[in-house]
């Protein structure tokens, strides 16, 4: 990601230091992982010392310090999908692309990770690729979905 | 379209929009929230879209993609107004027949509609409003979701929207204000029940130029989507009750902290924002009032934690999610150090009720000490799963059987968690409890921000304490050591328990760890993490010790507990658990009776799911060992000869 | 009048507003055990073994000593059954970490805590902050930090930072209980330091 367009990114908030998480997760979005030189440019342009930034992208976990797959799995693991099976779902998942959540796969096709309820818990358990929400997944199910996708 | 600059002009131009609005032309409202999108509905609307345009009826009818009205299990779904008629289940295919036959020739279709659940006959409704989940149902704030696209701005308007800031702002000062919320006995919808107006009141009377006002959409609960609907769905309705309470407590800044795993909220929010700048709801001098105020967005990044109020703020200056210790409370000393009131979108979201129809409005409803409706997320192990909005002090039994239609397949209930990782499991002996925040607490649970889960038989409940607990260890700041170290030590004894490792003792030292972590945690995240351990103990006891007398797992559940085995008697070779088994881990053949290599086998429970339901062969064995298998010859099946 | 009176262990005692309750009672001579408390730095609440009873208007709550502001009429209590049964655990959690950490074993006998009470951790760290908190506040140099949550929280040094600042500093080293810091330094020093160092990683 060039440094212009990170520029641009801490701009839009007008350089306010509070705004350091949401100068990140946009980064974050349009480059999908935050490169050490992004977290480097960010310390000195919003003066935030690299340490807090070290915390903060560790801390929460919308951030990856490594490169992401081109599709990225979310798998929700909230009481409602869990009570209904999501760790059976997240097995199958796992043993279909080889990966476990927080991994990517070594082609960089598919990064797996759970996630703590995105909302749609009348229909569990639910798989979200890409930003798609795939509902009531039964484990048969994922392999067709996961094929759809190259 | 020009700022509308007094409450006049607003009563104006709503006339205005209602008057070109005619009743009675044929609408069809379809939910484009979350849920129903993860289940098609993007392609339902465009389905109709084509085939309102193949027929022609581009301005005989129209096409309105609306908030989630909360019946999640049966989505995608549409009403169809002005005769209210609710298809449930809508498939794109069934738009040709929709139009050609609903909307053209006035004819209901059958299929489409809610039948209700009985023997005797197959009774269907056709109103939505007749439908049990609904009916059950007093939907004051959640309502309206079905009848607006949270894009609009209008249909906001055509509802009545913003009529209460009017009134506020012009009409109310904004001590009295605050004394209406006071009145009303509203207490905060997101977890710890504080009286909101005694919140305010407090901010109110910091004395400071600048204050804050904040919602907190950080909904982490998981199994908890309310507020999520509510945003999403009719975020002017949260816009208003925020410029409200910025008015009441003289705050001119006002954030919306949104999860960012609610992207479509984060979206109809910004939206939303932008339209009531346009149209002068937000800004320099509202509706001639002279009070000036701008809402930003703030996203999270991924921590349950920043649900808590201080640990939100510390996310707002950009810093990790932390919480603060307590006093100084946000009244005193908030964000950015100046006095800050947060409040839940759901509590946010009554005040233009409490202002349009006054504090009796909510006083009505409800309990003594707890008053209005409170949105509830019924999920699990329940039929009609989905946002039930009801008034405090109805039973848990009216809301998981009348309204949830009780539990599915035949299943015997065993439970419902309330309250999310905070909150506790309740048991089928309480559930004649009337819903409110004290009769909760009073049996080891909490209201928390209204999550419901439901469990029956095959829930194991060590296994939902390991959960929370699994949960919690990763989602605590880890700031202080009675938090991080007790959860990760209980969190040890339980995996242990689950996994046939507990000893006599495990449950009087996770009491007496629970007790540490609920008094000495700096937070309320650390103070209420023993309560799913404490509660499932208290009513579940016999399940511990089970575990870890027995080693074994009464409902199942528990991976190292439990065995599957294949009853040499009643298999009858069909092949089809063999077929399916992931781990090819049962031998056999056609006419030779499976076994179940337990070296091989992962537990998933594929086999037991397969085995055709007449021949039942597949049983699970939990405590017991497994028996030996009958040797090879005596596998095979003979054959059956016709003739003699 | 910014005079408070309260009472601590059964004695008045003369605070001034904005005090903590910690503050207080060493004033007034009264000990109260600390970990992550230091005279230098902001108080920080993390160890909670300052945990004392706080009662006013009938109710009673435990507190961090070294962060609970005093409050006219407030009745604290330093030991109780409660206070010494919460600070026994949170012993023996930190014993899990750190066995024989000097700063522990005074603690743990006083209080008798069990050293083998819970399995042992793999990480000396009992994150009482002292070491980012000081080079925060004191040399405002930010070189080591935290990273992580829950109970995966740890310390971590910043590379270009600690290389440039850290050797001739040190300043931090005295202030860790378990001298865990020493070694995550070290280990750093070998594995993370972006230009060669001529010195040795053994010794200072």
């Amino acid at each position: 990601m060039s440094n212009g367009k990170i520029d641009k990114i801490i701009d839009k908030y007008q350089g306010d230091a509070g705004s350091l998480i949401q100068v990140l997760l946009e980064i974050q979005s349009e480059n999908r992982w935050l490169p050490k030189e992004a977290l480097d440019k960010v310390s000195k342009k919003l003066k935030v010392p690299l340490n807090r930034i070290q915390h903060i992208v560790t801390f929460y976990k919308a951030f990856s310090l490594l490169p992401k797959g081109r599709h990225e799995i979310h798998i929700c693991t909230g009481t409602a999908c869990h009570v209904r099976g999501a760790p059976r779902l997240l097995d199958s998942v796992q043993d279909l692309i080889g990966i476990r959540p927080g991994e990517t796969d070594l082609d960089l096709k598919f990064s797996l990770e759970t996630v703590n309820c995105v909302g749609c818990c009348a229909l569990g358990p639910v798989m979200v690729v890409d930003g798609e929400y795939h509902g009531k997944m039964a484990p048969a199910k994922s392999e067709e979905v996961l094929k759809s996708y190259d | 379209m020009p700022r509308i600059n007094s409450p006049a002009e607003l009563e104006a131009f709503r006339k205005d929009i209602i008057s070109k609005r005619d009743r009675n032309k044929p609408c069809i409202a379809v939910c484009t929230g979350t849920g129903c999108l993860a289940l098609g509905a993007a392609n339902v609307v465009t389905a109709l879209k084509k085939e309102i345009k193949k027929q022609r009826l581009g301005t005989k009818v129209d096409l309105r993609e609306t908030g989630c009205p909360g019946f999640c299990e049966r989505g995608p779904l549409l009403v169809i107004y002005p005769e209210e008629i609710c298809y449930l289940q809508v498939q794109p295919g069934d738009a040709e027949e929709i139009i050609s036959q609903t909307i053209v020739a006035k004819k209901v279709i059958d299929r489409l509609l809610y039948v209700v659940p009985s023997t005797k006959s197959d009774e269907k409704i056709v109103r939505e409003s007749e439908i049990p989940f609904y009916k059950n149902q007093l939907r004051n704030l959640i309502g309206n979701n079905i009848k607006l696209d949270p894009k609009s701005i209008d249909d906001y308007l055509a509802v009545g929207g913003y009529a209460a800031l009017a009134k506020a702002l012009c009409q109310e000062t904004p001590e009295h204000v605050v004394d209406l919320v006071k009145s009303s006995k509203l207490r905060g919808r997101g977890g710890a029940g504080f009286p909101a107006g005694m919140k305010w009141e407090f901010a109110r009377k910091s004395p400071n130029k600048t204050k804050y006002v904040i919602v907190n959409a950080d909904e982490g609960d998981p199994g908890a989507f309310m507020d999520r609907a509510l945003l999403e769905g009719n975020p002017h309705s949260v816009l208003e009750g925020l410029t409200i309470g910025a008015y009441a407590i003289g705050a001119h800044e006002g954030y919306i902290y949104v999860r960012q795993e609610y992207p479509l909220a984060v979206e109809n929010a910004g939206i939303a924002i932008k339209q009531a700048e346009k149209y002068g709801f937000l800004g320099e001098n509202i509706l001639g009032s002279g009070f000036d105020f701008t809402i930003t967005m703030h996203q999270g990044a991924g921590a349950f934690v920043c649900g808590e109020e201080t640990a939100l703020l510390s996310s707002l200056e950009g810093k990790p999610g932390e919480p603060r210790p307590r006093p100084p409370y946000p009244a005193v000393k908030g964000l950015w150090g100046k006095p800050t009131n947060i409040n839940n979108v759901e509590t946010w979201a009554n005040i233009p009720l409490i202002i349009n129809n006054g504090a009796d409005f909510l006083t009505s409803i409800g309990t003594e000490g707890s008053k209005g409706t409170k949105i509830f997320s019924l999920v699990g192990k329940v039929n009609n799963t989905g946002l039930v909005e009801v008034p405090m002090g109805i039973t848990l039994r009216d809301i998981i059987y009348k309204v949830g239609g009780g539990i599915p397949e035949g299943k015997k209930f065993k439970a419902v968690q309330t309250g999310g990782p905070s909150g506790g499991c309740i048991p089928e002996e309480h559930l004649d409890i009337k819903v409110d925040f004290d009769e909760l607490a009073k049996v080891g649970a909490i209201m928390g921000s209204g999550g419901m889960i439901v469990m029956d038989e095959d829930t194991c409940m060590v296994d939902v304490a390991k959960y929370f607990l699994d949960f919690l260890s990763d989602e605590s700041c880890g700031k202080c050591s009675p938090c991080r170290e007790g959860i990760r030590q209980m969190l040890k004894i339980l995996t242990n328990i689950s996994e046939g490792r507990g000893r006599e003792g495990d449950i009087e030292l996770l009491e007496e760890l629970s007790e540490a972590t609920g008094d000495a945690s700096l937070c309320a995240l650390g103070r209420t993490a023993p309560n799913p351990v404490l509660s499932t103990i208290r009513y579940f006891r016999d399940e511990y010790e089970a575990h870890i007398k027995e080693k074994r797992c009464p409902a199942y559940v528990c991976k190292e507990l439990i065995s599957y085995y294949i009853d040499p008697d009643k298999c009858k070779a069909c092949m089809i658990c063999l077929r399916k088994c992931p781990a090819e881990a049962i031998i056999g053949g056609k006419n030779k009776i499976h076994v179940i290599d337990q070296g091989k086998c992962t537990k998933c429970g594929t086999c037991f799911e397969v085995c055709p339901d007449r021949f039942g062969a597949v049983t699970r064995l939990s405590g017991e060992p497994v028996p030996p298998s009958i040797p090879e010859e005596k596998r095979i099946i003979a054959k059956k000869s016709k003739k003699k | 009048m910014s005079e408070i009176l309260l009472q601590i262990d059964g004695r008045e005692v003369k605070a001034k507003k904005g005090m903590t309750i910690l503050e207080a009672a060493q004033s007034a001579g009264i000990f109260i055990p600390t970990l992550c408390h230091h005279e230098q730095l902001e108080p920080y609440g993390a160890c909670r073994i300052c945990t004392v009873e706080a009662e006013l208007g009938g109710r009673t709550n435990l507190v961090a000593a070294c962060i609970y502001p005093v409050e006219p009429n407030l009745v604290v209590r330093t030991r109780s059954e409660k206070v010494d049964k919460t600070r026994k655990i949170l012993l023996e959690q930190f014993l899990a970490h750190a066995p024989d950490a000097p700063a522990l074993q005074d603690l743990a006998q006083e209080y008798g805590a069990d050293k083998d009470r819970f399995e042992k951790e793999s990480s000396f760290c009992i994150l009482c902050g002292l070491c980012v908190r000081y080079c925060a506040e004191v040399k405002k140099k930010n070189a080591v930090g935290f990273v992580e949550r829950g109970a995966r929280r740890e310390i971590s040094f910043v590379p270009e930072i600690a290389s440039k600042e850290c050797w001739n500093c040190k300043e931090c080293f005295p202030l860790c209980p378990t001298s865990y810091l020493q070694a995550a330094y070290h280990l750093t020093e070998a594995l993370a330091f972006p230009s060669p160092s001529f010195e040795s990683a053994s010794g200072e």
